[in-house]
């Protein structure tokens, strides 16, 4: 059994008499794809910004990879990486320099920086590109590029938000393939998302629906169980029951 | 009368062609979706439409209006919603309401039947600034206010992008009645699972029409025989699959993986049975494969591989 990275414990967070996630419990094991699903204004956006060390809860607990949000939120910081289909790179910075910021944010000594970024570019490569500006580079390398970047500081987990939004169908399966690698190799992957078909590539999903979890599972045996095609399906029914029908 | 006709459409910006030579025509009435990636030339062709760029060749009219000499009385005639949130956001709902309505010599008293579903769910937040709405909430304004001087064609520039699944769902009900109504739609979305709520659909990418069809015909574009793969381990099974000499595609679709073997016309069935033996044969046991029919992105993918494999050998 995988060691858990993940572990939110009744975590809660109220904003005066508003209860915005309220006493969610779930756990990610290692090397684990987690989707985490909810309408707008659902809480998605208050727990993340709890797991991931910028929130604290009001009550509850959430541990991640071996730290406590509320105690040791730097500590958490450091463990995780980020990217969005948005925003993740800086679109007037060339290649190099936006591996070298990053790097450096994350606290990679010149020496790392100088073989990681090397090995980086090579892997990837852009050797042809390394000093053109992001902006330049097609939606496909630019999105490798970020994961890449995500990775660099070898984070336990990486928070993903819609990855693959608006790209073509072909970039965004060559993009599962590099989450799987990834996951693979042991970085757990939480990814948050609007597309519910981006929801069926995660190894299990959670929905969220008025601050608490409806729905945690398999996408398979979720939908079995709600005798659903799609998680489209089951998304709408949980968060807009009285839409279901229609 | 088509309602949008469109003949030979280009548009470059510098030496970057975002619209290639492009031509289709929509019945009124349609609900016409122009479905693709981010950079497809779906903003392109909408701001050409609705007379906000100007052609470097070709000719478009809607309702029967020339885009570029008609554009006066067309801009009466079209309603547009763009991508980006672009109303005022300072202003209230009912202000920005007014304000569109004002421009276009129209009341919201006198359009209030078509809008009536959005209005009566923006009531409540009549006096809130636009700005300080809900992404679902935004986007109804929006609609509302393109809509507000009861457009004969409405123009929708990924209406449905970043809002979530219940929302979407709305939105697209709305749409429908619009078309009840009798407004001719042009809708686009990178979403393809959104193409079943369109009459037709283009598939758009690179700046070219791959393929113009009713959603429930596009699976009889899909020429190859096309397997659905489960269960074993999902990297394991990917490799396998790519080396077997009859691949001619394999790509993770959700929990299973699309198989497309290259032999044209076998039968389906037995190509499983096989798939599944010479898997067995790689130490890949208790997996299971089955014939499915081409969904949207499936086609989509094979037409642009195509379109692009015919692109490099044009050029090389």
């Amino acid at each position: 059994m995988a060691e858990t990275v993940i572990e939110a414990r009744e975590l809660t967070r109220t904003f005066g008499a508003f209860t915005a996630v309220d006493r969610i419990s779930f756990a990610v094991a290692e090397g684990e794809i987690f989707g985490f699903l909810g309408a707008n204004g659902a809480g998605k956006t208050t727990a993340i910004r709890m797991l991931i060390g910028l929130l604290r809860p009001s009550s509850g607990q959430g541990i991640v990879a071996g730290f406590d949000v509320a105690r040791d939120p730097e500590a958490v910081k450091r463990q995780i990486g980020y990217m969005s289909q948005k925003f993740s790179l800086y679109a007037d910075l060339t290649v190099a320099e936006n591996i070298r910021l990053y790097g450096g944010i994350y606290g990679l000594s010149n020496a790392e920086l100088k073989a990681k970024s090397a090995d980086l570019i090579e892997r990837l490569d852009l050797g042809h590109a390394r000093d053109e500006r992001v902006a330049r580079l097609p939606l496909g390398w630019r999105q490798k590029l970020a994961f890449a970047v995500a990775l660099l500081h070898e984070p336990r987990i990486v928070f993903l938000d819609e990855p693959t939004g608006g790209v073509d169908p072909i970039t965004r399966r060559q993009f599962w393939d590099s989450i799987y690698q990834a996951a693979a190799s042991g970085v757990t992957l939480f990814v948050t998302t609007h597309y519910m078909d981006e929801a069926e590539y995660c190894d299990r999903i959670s929905i969220m629906v008025d601050g608490r979890i409806a729905a945690l599972g398999e996408p398979a045996a979720l939908k079995r169980e709600q005798g659903a095609d799609s998680i489209d399906e089951i998304f709408v029914r949980l968060a807009r029951p009285a839409l279901a029908g229609s | 009368m088509a309602s949008i006709s469109v003949e030979g459409l280009a548009k470059s910006f510098g030496r970057v062609p975002a619209l290639l030579p492009t031509s289709f025509e929509v019945a009124p009435g349609e609900v016409f979706g122009l479905i693709g990636p981010d950079g497809a030339g779906k903003t392109t062709l909408m701001r050409l439409l609705v007379s906000l760029l100007l052609p470097d060749a070709g000719s478009a009219r809607v309702d029967g209006l020339d885009v570029v000499k008609d554009f006066r009385e067309l801009r009466r005639r079209v309603g547009y919603m763009p991508g980006r949130f672009s109303l005022y956001q300072d202003l209230s709902v009912r202000e920005n309401l007014d304000f569109f309505a004002t421009i276009f010599g129209a009341s919201v008293a006198e359009n209030r039947g078509l809008v009536d579903d959005l209005y009566l769910q923006l009531e409540p937040f009549e006096k809130r600034r636009a700005g300080a709405l809900s992404g679902g909430m935004k986007q109804k304004l929006a609609l509302c206010c393109a809509l507000i001087h009861r457009p004969r064609v409405l123009f929708l520039d990924e209406p449905t992008t970043g809002i979530d699944a219940v929302s979407r769902r709305e939105l697209w009900e709305m749409l429908g009645r619009l078309r009840a109504a009798g407004i001719t739609l042009l809708v686009s979305t990178p979403y393809m699972d959104e193409a079943s709520r369109c009459d037709r659909v283009a598939l758009i990418e690179g700046g070219r029409i791959l393929a113009i069809e009713r959603p429930g015909d596009l699976a009889a574009r899909y020429r190859y025989p096309l397997l659905a793969v489960e269960g074993g381990p999902r990297i394991a099974l990917l490799e396998a699959l790519r080396s077997l000499p009859q691949a001619r595609s394999v790509y993770p679709f959700g929990s299973t993986i699309h198989f497309t073997d290259q032999r044209l016309g076998a039968d389906p069935a037995a190509l499983a049975a096989e798939l599944v033996g010479a898997l067995e044969g790689r130490g890949l046991e208790g997996l299971g494969a089955q014939p499915i029919e081409a969904g949207i992105e499936d086609v989509f993918m094979a037409l642009a591989v195509d379109t692009r494999q015919a692109g490099e050998a044009h050029h090389g």
